[in-house]
């Protein structure tokens, strides 16, 4: 077997949205491999480009504004260039989506069996009578307590635990190997959150599937993933192992991010506010490092000119130099800009 | 005497049917809670969805009609106010809300929303009127430009600051915040709940602060409630809640926050499950039959939980 060989291979991936008349990069130059049966997870905040790489893999974007370059392989063959046609074989069978909001992303016309078994439908061989005992199954594997009920309710009948877990019924359906999950969990109350993320992590398992979790919640992160890459401004700033990544942060927006959430388990007195704000895509600088401006307590010089995505421990890469020289602003002694 | 007391509030949302339209039952939004806040305190109200802790806040600043109990602030009865506008307990009592895209005027200035209350309820000159603009502005750190430009060319932390501009216009003692930083990225949560700290110490404020986070909560608020099913099933100071919880609902809720320790993994969801055992063996000692929540009882001077005694 092909083991060694990741699931998914991104090279110089550039996703680009049309604004007026030019088109800008949302995604820009990202490398990424995802390796058979490992949890990924994408964090950043709305506008670090984070749910645009997610879409451009099964290439969801609407075309007609949206230009994707570079290479996507998957089990070594490239989906970019693809005709909607040979898309739509991969689509939903080999690749699924979990969607933010089920109550969008699922038909409310169609009851929530029918829903699944048109997946089945597309892809698959099997008579009207399996399909529908498949579809029973997956609802009683999403952990539904009534799977025969289930089948037959609409969307707007189910709470909204309940409408993720049929939306991951249709994501399992066809035993993907690959599930990207675009904030699953982010419209749930804690305690419904904490019973999907369990039940994702269970499936995981069981079906040895890969997942690219994408979610902006750390805590989330810790929780499922095992590696995760941290994403701002259309770049991915530092990639690595959860643990390395929790216990040993090294990208300046990485730490002030860690810095920034209120925690359960401590007591602060204050927290670390990111200075400014993430520039909107068409005023995104497009040289040196984009962080750079929301740290300008850092000297210019910490910081490469062309900023370099290095390894800096194994397994563990961060973009630009200016990590070994951040320190927060009200760190130490000597504050201000020091040139 | 403490600033705010709510006793035995109860607001039901009537359900009509039938051809007639008639009354055929009652969706009980809130059913029986009684708390109180003192002056430049912070309450937490936690809870999901359908909870009732949005009615609760709404209640209080005499938005709903209430089915019955009463609202005291500074020791007078304040339910003769609901629905009335322009009473004096406007003035001293604003919200926040959660929406910072839906809660500002999109067609007026930054300055007309923020003068807004102002015009209501002072009569303040032109210049006086933008003096204050100016101060409020700055008390939560922008700059006066910013008053003639519209909402949409603000970031939604900085929408935030707008809306929490205008809640403190006309020097409440009250900010009911319903959700205040949900809908903002975690970086700018941080800038705006920092404001909200800065302010309260400033001005003397008290919040009711709603939330789901429990994580938000527990830095910004000294005592919180729990919420579940319409009614409170546990109250008390926040080492009470955090370190000593006793209702099975406010466990169920501190274990399921995801940690950001990838080390506490199994651990979390060894927790959860055995919480969860212990919800479906003993959940008539919690929840009386039809889930209602039992009255609360007194545990020490500052933790009260709803448990069959």
């Amino acid at each position: 077997m092909q083991k060694q060989e990741s699931l998914l291979k991104v090279r110089n991936l550039e996703t680009s949205f049309k604004i007026e008349r030019d088109y800008y990069n949302a995604v820009d130059r990202v490398d990424l491999d995802i390796k058979h049966n490992e949890v990924f997870a994408i964090v950043g905040e709305s506008g670090s480009g984070k749910t645009a790489l997610a879409l451009s893999i099964p290439q969801l974007h609407n075309m007609s504004y949206t230009r994707i370059k570079g290479e996507i392989a998957f089990e070594g063959k490239e989906l970019l260039g693809l005709r909607e046609k040979e898309l739509n074989t991969i689509r939903g069978k080999d690749i699924s989506m979990i969607f933010q909001d089920p109550l969008t992303a699922l038909n409310p016309l169609l009851k929530v069996g029918f829903q699944i078994e048109e997946t089945l439908l597309y892809h698959t061989k099997e008579n009207q009578a399996r399909r529908k005992e498949h579809a029973i199954q997956l609802l009683a594997d999403v952990g539904m307590v009534n799977p025969e009920l289930t089948y037959n309710c609409y969307p707007y009948e189910l709470s909204g635990g309940m409408r993720q877990r049929a939306m991951i019924a249709v994501a399992l359906a066809c035993k993907p190997k690959l599930i990207i999950a675009d904030e699953p969990t982010t419209a749930l109350d804690v305690t419904i959150q904490a019973q999907i993320l369990d039940l994702l992590r269970s499936l995981q398992k069981e079906m040895q599937a890969s997942i690219i979790l994408v979610t902006h919640d750390l805590g989330v992160v810790a929780e499922m993933a095992h590696r995760v890459a941290v994403m701002y401004g259309g770049q991915i700033v530092e990639m690595a192992s959860v643990g390395e990544l929790m216990h040993n942060p090294l990208h300046p927006y990485t730490r002030s991010l860690l810095a920034s959430i209120p925690h359960a388990g401590e007591d602060m007195e204050r927290l670390n506010a990111i200075k400014g704000i993430v520039p909107t895509l068409k005023y995104m600088p497009r040289n040196g490092c984009r962080f750079s401006h929301r740290t300008p307590w850092i000297p210019q010089d910490a910081h490469e000119e062309v900023p370099q995505f290095r390894e800096v421990t194994p397994e563990h890469f961060v973009l630009c130099t200016c990590y070994k020289h951040f320190r927060f602003e009200d760190e130490k002694s000597g504050e201000g800009v020091a040139i | 005497m403490a600033l705010l007391e709510v006793e035995d509030l109860k607001v039901y949302f009537p359900i009509r049917g039938g051809i007639l339209g008639r009354m055929v039952g009652n969706v009980k939004a809130v059913d029986g809670v009684t708390f109180s806040i003192n002056e430049g305190q912070t309450v937490g109200l936690v809870g999901e969805s359908g909870s009732g802790k949005t009615t609760t806040g709404k209640a209080i600043l005499g938005l709903v009609p209430i089915k019955s109990g009463v609202i005291r602030f500074n020791g007078e009865d304040i339910t003769k106010y609901i629905g009335k506008n322009r009473s004096p307990y406007r003035k001293s009592v604003q919200m926040i809300f959660q929406d910072v895209y839906s809660s500002l005027n999109s067609k007026k200035r930054v300055r007309d929303i923020i003068a807004e209350p102002l015009r209501n309820f002072e009569k303040l000159t032109k210049a006086e009127e933008q003096k204050r603009v100016d101060e409020l502005l700055s008390i939560v750190g922008m700059s006066p430009e910013n008053a003639y430009k519209y909402p949409h060319e603000f970031s939604g932390g900085q929408r935030q600051r707008i809306g929490v501009a205008r809640a403190i216009a006309l020097k409440p003692k009250l900010i009911v915040a319903d959700e205040p930083v949900s809908a903002l990225d975690l970086s700018i949560q941080a800038q705006v709940l920092n404001y909200l700290k800065d302010i309260q110490s400033e001005l003397g404020l008290s919040y009711l602060f709603i939330s789901h986070d429990l994580g938000v909560v527990k830095h910004m608020c000294e005592t919180l409630a729990i919420m579940h099913n319409n009614r409170f099933v546990e109250f008390g100071a926040r080492n009470d809640i955090y370190n000593n919880p006793q209702h099975i609902y406010t466990k169920r809720l501190i274990a399921s926050i995801p940690d950001t320790d990838p080390d506490k993994k199994e651990e979390n969801m060894r927790r959860r499950k055995e919480i969860n055992e212990e919800y479906e063996m003993r959940s008539e000692s919690y929840y009386e039959a039809g889930s209602k929540v039992y009255d609360l009882t007194r545990l020490t001077e500052t933790h009260f939980v709803a448990m069959k005694s």
